[in-house]
Order: C-alpha cells, then sequence, then structure tokens
C-alpha cells in the first residue's frame, strides 16, 4: 500500500442536534485511506459508520474537522460545487438499491452521465461498459421491477461506475439480498478494488461481508475502536 | 435518454394521476374560457362594418321615453346627417313563447340600405319589403331556428304596445353581428296605434367619421329645452351604456372565474404536491449522484407545467374548438348571437395556465431543494 491516500480525516467531529440535545455521532476521528483499498466499517447501529460514509462521500458534512479527498477539502465546498464534486469522483451503492423505477437498467446507470457533456455515443459505450462490469448487459432492456434483488444491486454497481469515479462508497449493500446475491455484489466490489484500482469504502454488519475488504475499521459510540 | 424524456417519463410514472390532473385543469380551464367568452359577449359586443358611422339618438329621459316624429326633419337637415330612419322596439313575444330571444323593430324600409349597409337583402326581396306595408324582413338565424321561410306569416303579439301583429315574411337577410333581428314598417305600427305621432329612437348615419362628433353637439344642441330633449351617441357608446345595466351579472361571472382558478391552483399544487413526496428518496439519489437543486427545481417545474399545458390544450382548445365549430345561437338558446374564443381569452387562459404551473410546484420545489440527501434517502425506509 504505497500509493498517496485518497481519503484523509482529521480531528473529524460530527454532531446532531435533537430537540435540545446534542448527539455526537463522530467524535474526533483521524483516519488515513488509501488509493485503491477496499475499506470496510464495522460496528453496532448508532457509532456513526454511516455518517462517517456519507462525510467521505460529500453528502452531509462534518461539524468540525477537514475531510478532504483527492486533495481537496470538501467541506469547505458550496452546494453546487459539492454537487459538481460528487458527479465526478463518487460512486454511490445504496443498501435498497435506489434505482428509479420508471427508468430501464440502462437509462438508471446513464442518469449521472446526463450531468456531463458526453454525447449519446459516448454515454452508450460507457454504460455498456458498467453493466458489462456487473455482468447485466443483457438485461439493459429490463426495467428495476423485472429483475431480481441481486440484479438490482448490480446495475446500482454499474451506475455507481458510469462516472469512472476513483472512490466507490457502498452503505450496506448486501444488507437486502441472500446470501449467493450478495456473495455476487461483494465479489464485484472486492474487483472493483483489486483489479480496476478503485477505492471502495463499504458500511456493513455482517463480518463475512467484512472480510471481503483489504482493511477493516471498528467505530463504537462515535470513536474509532483499534 | 434526454432529460426532456426523463421528465416525462416522470411525469406520467401514476399514469391514472396524471390523467386526472390534466383533466381537471382541462375541465378547470374549460369552464374558465366559456364564462370569460360569456363575459365578452355582454360587455364587448361585435361591431358592424358600419358603426363608426351610426348615431343613436333616443330620449335623454330613457330609452323606453319615445322621441316625437317632429324631430325627423330637422334633424335630416342638420349638416353632415347622410341618412335617418325611425327605429322603434316593439318588444312582441313570438307564438306565445315565454321568452322570445330574438328583437322586433319597426323602421323606415326605404333606409335599410342607407343606415343598416351590412344587412345583405336580394334587391327584390327589399323591394317587396318597402311595397307592402305588412310585411316584414328576418334575419337568417331566426329563420333557420324557427324554420320560417319566405311567404310564411309571422306573427307576434305585443307586450309594450297593446297591438299585435300579423306579418309575411318577404325576406331574410344576413350579414350583420346580430343576424336575429325582425324588421317591419314604422308606418304599419302607426296605424295600429293610432298615429301618435312617436318613434323609440332615431338611427342615423353620418356622411363620414369626421363628421360623427359634430353631428352629435349638433343634434343635442338642436333639441335642448324642448319638451323632448334627446342624448345622441355613438352606435358604440349606445351599446355600452345598454350593457352597463348588466353590471351585476359581470360581477358574478368574474367571481366565478376567481374562483375556478383558485381552485384549479389548489387542485394542482395537491396533486404536485404528492407526486413530489412520493418521490423524495428518489430526488434525494438524484442530489447525490451530483443534480443541482436548481436542475431538480427545473425537473418539477417542468413536470408541473407539461402537465398543465396539456390541460390548456384540452381545454382551452377544445373550448375553442367547440364555440368556433358550433352555431351560437343555437347553443345558447338565441341568447348570444356569436360565442367567439379571442386571443385575448386564449391569451388569459394561457396566462393562467402558466401561473398554475409555477405556482403548483413551487411547494415541492422547495421542500426539495431544502431536503438534504441524507434526510432524504431516509424517507420510507
Amino acid at each position: 500500500m504505497t500509493a498517496a491516500p485518497i481519503v484523509q480525516i482529521r480531528q473529524l467531529t460530527k454532531v446532531f442536534r435533537q430537540g435540545e440535545i446534542n448527539v455526537t455521532a463522530l467524535d474526533r476521528i483521524d483516519l488515513s485511506i488509501q488509493s485503491g483499498e477496499f475499506l470496510t466499517l464495522m460496528g453496532p447501529s448508532g457509532s456513526g459508520k454511516s455518517t462517517l460514509l456519507h462525510i467521505i462521500a460529500g453528502i452531509d458534512r462534518p461539524t468540525s474537522g477537514e475531510c478532504i479527498v483527492q486533495d481537496r477539502n470538501i467541506a469547505t465546498l458550496n452546494e453546487s460545487d459539492l454537487a459538481d464534486w460528487r458527479n465526478q469522483n463518487v460512486g454511490f451503492v445504496f443498501q435498497t438499491f435506489n434505482l428509479i423505477p420508471v427508468l430501464t437498467a440502462f437509462e438508471n446507470v446513464e442518469l449521472p452521465l446526463l450531468l456531463t457533456q458526453l454525447n449519446s455515443r459516448e454515454r452508450r459505450r460507457q454504460v455498456t461498459t458498467a453493466l458489462d462490469m456487473v455482468g447485466l448487459c443483457d438485461r439493459m432492456k429490463h426495467l428495476p421491477k423485472q429483475l431480481s434483488g441481486g440484479q438490482e444491486q448490480r446495475v446500482a454497481i454499474a451506475r455507481a461506475l458510469a462516472t469512472d469515479p476513483r472512490l466507490v462508497v457502498a452503505d450496506e449493500p448486501t444488507g437486502n439480498l441472500d446470501s449467493h446475491s450478495a456473495n455476487e455484489v461483494l465479489e464485484i466490489l472486492r474487483t472493483l478494488s483489486r483489479d480496476a484500482g478503485k477505492t471502495v469504502i463499504m458500511v456493513t454488519h455482517d463480518p463475512k461481508a467484512a472480510a471481503y475488504g483489504s482493511r477493516t475499521i471498528h467505530l463504537e459510540k462515535g470513536e474509532l475502536v483499534t | 435518454m434526454t432529460i426532456p424524456g426523463f421528465i416525462i417519463k416522470n411525469a406520467l410514472r401514476n399514469k391514472r394521476r396524471a390523467a386526472l390532473c390534466i383533466l381537471s385543469v382541462a375541465a378547470s380551464l374549460f369552464l374558465l374560457v366559456s364564462l370569460l367568452v360569456v363575459l365578452n359577449e355582454f360587455t364587448n359586443p361585435p361591431e358592424d362594418a358600419g358603426a363608426s358611422l351610426r348615431i343613436a339618438v333616443r330620449n335623454k329621459v330613457s330609452l323606453a321615453t319615445p322621441l316625437p316624429v317632429r324631430q325627423r326633419p330637422l334633424i335630416a337637415k342638420i349638416p353632415g346627417v347622410e341618412a335617418i330612419t325611425a327605429l322603434s322596439f316593439f318588444g312582441g313575444k313570438y307564438k306565445g313563447e315565454e321568452n322570445t330571444m330574438f328583437a322586433q323593430f319597426a323602421m323606415d324600409p326605404e333606409q335599410l340600405e342607407k343606415v343598416f349597409g351590412e344587412a345583405k337583402l336580394p334587391r327584390d326581396q327589399l323591394e317587396t319589403w318597402i311595397s307592402n306595408r305588412t310585411s316584414c324582413i328576418i334575419g337568417v338565424d331566426t329563420a333557420k331556428r324557427y324554420n320560417v321561410k319566405i311567404g310564411d306569416k309571422f306573427q307576434l303579439i305585443g307586450q309594450i304596445y297593446p297591438v299585435d301583429l300579423d306579418l309575411t315574411v318577404v325576406g331574410i337577410y344576413k350579414g350583420t353581428t346580430d343576424d336575429r333581428n325582425v324588421f317591419f314598417h314604422q308606418k304599419l305600427l302607426d296605424e295600429l296605434t293610432g298615429d301618435l305621432g312617436q318613434v323609440g329612437m332615431w338611427w342615423i348615419k353620418a356622411r363620414s367619421p369626421e363628421d360623427v362628433p359634430g353631428v352629435i353637439d349638433r343634434i343635442n344642441a338642436a333639441f335642448a329645452n324642448s319638451s323632448a330633449e334627446v342624448l345622441a351617441e355613438t352606435e358604440r357608446s349606445f351599446q355600452l351604456s345598454f350593457i352597463s345595466m348588466w353590471a351585476n351579472i359581470k360581477v358574478l361571472i368574474s367571481s366565478i372565474c376567481s374562483v375556478v382558478v383558485f381552485a384549479l391552483i389548489l387542485v394542482s399544487a395537491s396533486t404536485m404536491s404528492m407526486a413530489i413526496r412520493e418521490r423524495l428518496r428518489e430526488l434525494s439519489v438524484l442530489k447525490a449522484l451530483g443534480f443541482r437543486r436548481h436542475e431538480l427545481f427545473a425537473f418539477i417545474l417542468a413536470e408541473s407545467f407539461g402537465l398543465a399545458a396539456i390541460g390548456f390544450l384540452l381545454g382551452a382548445g377544445g373550448a375553442w374548438l367547440l364555440y368556433s365549430s358550433v352555431n351560437a345561437p343555437t347553443l345558447t338558446g338565441g341568447m348570444f348571437p356569436t360565442l367567439d374564443v379571442t386571443p385575448r381569452i386564449l391569451g388569459l387562459a394561457a396566462l393562467v395556465t402558466a401561473i398554475l404551473g409555477v405556482v403548483s410546484s413551487l411547494a415541492p420545489a422547495f421542500t426539495v431543494t431544502r431536503l438534504s440527501v441524507v434526510d432524504g434517502l431516509k424517507t420510507l425506509d
């Protein structure tokens, strides 16, 4: 692991306000993630692992501290710049797939590419490549409801890869899948890290899923447990 | 896939709701356009080509107060007057009808072409009418409505005058803005009423539009301080003063229009809010993928605008098609000679549609733009 860190977190704190009470979700976290790493985040519910993932992915903001991803402190970006940054640098995989039900698999994967300058032929090439990586080229015209859960999640992974981001974040991607489909998805994520050089950060409860990662860190009550 | 294609797919994802929303907009806009057409007919009656030259002269006391026939030669001598005819409203009922929807006037047949030149009547029919004191001419709309032909008897029961008329139809005219009226001889009315030496009004044709103001002034001055002072005014002015009697109906129709628009906005806003509320999670995913607030706002606005625009095409377009293809007197029981969906009315309906599209998208768009990605992803979990 000689590459420069893709993610550098320093003294990262996140405090949620629930009515009159302040809840500290992350407490002065320091973390460094290398490029190409497959990092799994584990911990009990409420430990702050999803919050940490959201901040790294730029969909939530820290209360204090730094979150530098690919040499940019994303906490300082405004809403519009952060949206652009997410589109270009992060691929998302959610637990509940979150595909748009009225769009085909192809169109779902194409969605983030509509924000780019690519023409339709270039978009088609990238979508086909992404679907090929997850083995779903033969399902590109299917609507989400015509796919199995495992296939839906693979389409979601293809969507995350469509813009060719260096960072892929996955929030319990196997939480809604049977063990066979879960293994398929985890294998794809591992291949992305190992063969395609993507940095994959995955939140999971499942130790078997965590075993697919190259490194696992544990959080408890907002703190890293070594 | 394109962005417009994505918006259309989203708008039509719940086809039943989209259809109901479009139909509610269409029905409301149809109603709105219909009300505006009626309002327009009340407040802005169509003008004949010769209207700019015509002057109506009535008794200054009221429209119902007659004028003495001795005024005719005095008016005829006033410089700028080209022709003059008596015009007395008979106000009779046709064949015992409760509400007769066409007006009947006594006039001087020889003056028809000069004063009401736009009334197209074949020469032989005009000559027959002039020569036959108990004959009448009727508008083509009335002829069609009652299936009256030349040579038929046409009986009118007097309501204002204590006499009944037993006329023979000798001509059917067309070409005026109101082809429903019936005209007969003033002399017949004089005979039947015992030659009272009175007429309802004078209608005058001026030599040129430039003569009109001077003629009006001179007529008014000629009978000032007499036993029958007159009020001379242009045809347009006369029509508008007549219409002013409809004031309450205008207010009523305007009020209904306002309520229709208000209800329409509430229905559309509610539909759009429901549609967006169901998709908060998806919209949050779009945000996560890199779509910015203003892009999501544009999606919602376009969707709302699109549904409203289809409703406009069906509602206002349907009203335009209907009113331009049906016979207005038949549709309205003879109340209105025309039902014109004017460009102004269509423009107003389009403006309401645009406002509808914007207003109904504001609340959901505001919700979406304020919602954080994380909170949005938690919805319906």
